[in-house]
């Protein structure tokens, strides 16, 4: 036992939201290609610290278990990203892992990204198909709008974005980086466009997009490589002409 | 959605300002006087000859206030509330545009403070009676502390000044592309040296 190898954990904790945080430190048995869900899955099978005691086990969300779904975000080493692509081979350790800072905590590694979803809402961030009556087959998409905007698409909501971003925090009401590039992909779409200006209207007011201080943290923290600063930087040529549109005339 | 249009964009609207009045009339007025300071590269006869012409310009008050009083103090007061509203990162996240975006809060402040005391060094005791000119400068930079100061002065001015011009072709979205804005870095960190060298030169002029 002494002489197995063993993958060292220090973990952030916290038992309820209000609840004052602690680090503890945990000692895990290797396991070849071992990710740090399954550290963690290895802390709840058998939740003890590395000093012997027996502890609640530690609480964690994942659904996916293959970075698609984004649940499982956490600091791990300092940086935002999701415990099921990080390989403990890969880490340095002990492994520091942390909730994420920008979200309500709920327990441990666990947080609320609510506020994530009803930026979501806010923006129209879906494509109108519905109506009284049957609306017919909408446009076509040609293929060249597709494949960049499949890209765009490939937003998880996992909040990597809205943690390393140095303007959302407690201070500001930026809706960060994931829902602002949300508009350009729908507005990408022959039948999204259709509502353009809705989306548009609500990343101009207090908290959208002009909220983005251009530290360009989000492109490079994001997992799924989305191009967030070239979607910004069109947003903002797309809303500075609605401006302009608005108030002189000649849109709609 | 056609009533709230336009609605609850004060924000927007100002921010989107911001960005331009840095450049337009800001930008454009802190070239102009560091191209007039320079002249005093060439001896005290041309930076006077230089200065004389912007001391005594037609409607002088009205261009004062608001090609310059009134847009700097909007910059100024709206970018110290937009910068208290940041949690700078740069230590976790070490990446270039992120010490960009905090070197351009910390020039901010630098500059907002560099430029209370310069015009009350300059503008305001011209008011009261010192003679604007050569020596008037000549006499603060003899300080070794002043010319320091000075040097930090138009130092963080001159990266505020092109720092912003970077982030203001993508906050009013003229570069878009990251092609775009890697040439708009490398054009806009040239203004940023090119101004420091001849900001600096002509401060040394004086000294």
């Amino acid at each position: 036992m002494t002489s197995e190898r063993m993958v060292r954990l220090s973990i952030k904790r916290q038992a309820s939201p209000d609840s004052r945080s602690y680090v503890e430190e945990f000692a895990i048995p290797y396991r070849p290609n071992m990710n740090v869900t399954g550290a963690l899955m290895e802390i709840r099978k058998n939740p003890v610290n590395a000093k012997g005691e027996k502890v609640e086990p530690v609480v964690w969300e994942s659904v996916c278990l293959e970075e698609v779904c984004g649940s499982c975000s956490m600091l791990i080493n300092g940086k935002p990203r999701q415990a099921c692509s990080s390989l403990i081979d890969q880490l340095e350790q002990p492994i520091r892992l942390a909730p994420l800072s920008s979200f309500p905590i709920v327990r441990d590694l666990m947080v609320d990204r609510e506020q994530l979803f009803d930026a979501l809402k806010r923006v129209h961030a879906w494509i109108d198909i519905d109506g009284p009556f049957d609306l017919g087959p909408g446009p076509r998409m040609p293929e060249h709008t597709r494949r960049w905007a499949y890209e765009l698409s490939k937003c998880m909501t996992c909040g990597c974005c809205l943690e390393a971003c140095p303007n959302v925090n407690p201070k500001s009401n930026f809706m960060g980086p994931a829902p602002i590039q949300q508009v350009r992909l729908f507005n990408a779409h022959p039948t999204g466009k259709m509502n353009k200006e809705v989306r548009l209207s609500e990343i101009m007011k207090s908290g959208g997009i002009t909220s983005c201080g251009n530290s360009q943290n989000c492109v490079e923290v994001c997992p799924k490589s989305i191009p967030i600063t070239t979607s910004i930087a069109h947003l903002n040529r797309e809303t500075t002409v609605q401006s302009f549109k608005d108030f002189f005339g000649g849109g709609f | 959605m056609e009533t709230t249009k336009g609605m609850g964009r004060t924000e927007n609207f100002l921010r989107k300002l911001h960005s331009l009045s840095g450049l337009i009339p800001i930008g454009v007025f802190l070239t102009v006087h560091t191209l007039v300071n320079s002249s005093a590269i060439w001896g005290e006869e041309a930076y006077n000859v230089a200065a004389g012409v912007m001391v005594n310009l037609p409607y002088k008050l009205f261009l004062e206030t608001f090609v310059i009083f009134v847009p700097l103090l909007f910059h100024g007061i709206l970018g110290i509330w937009i910068a208290l509203k940041a949690k700078n990162n740069v230590r976790q996240y070490t990446y270039v545009r992120n010490w960009g975006f905090f070197l351009q809060r910390l020039t901010g402040f630098i500059m907002f403070a560099f430029l209370v005391w310069h015009v009350w060094q300059t503008r305001v005791q011209a008011e009261f009676g010192v003679e604007p000119g050569f020596s008037m400068m000549a006499d603060i930079v003899a300080n070794p502390v002043f010319l320091a100061l000075y040097i930090v002065g138009i130092v963080a001015s001159m990266f505020h000044f092109a720092n912003g011009i970077w982030t203001f072709l993508i906050t009013w979205g003229i570069t878009v592309t990251p092609k775009s804005q890697k040439v708009s870095k490398y054009a806009t960190m040239g203004i940023f040296v090119v101004l420091s060298v001849i900001g600096v030169l002509a401060i040394l002029a004086f000294a």
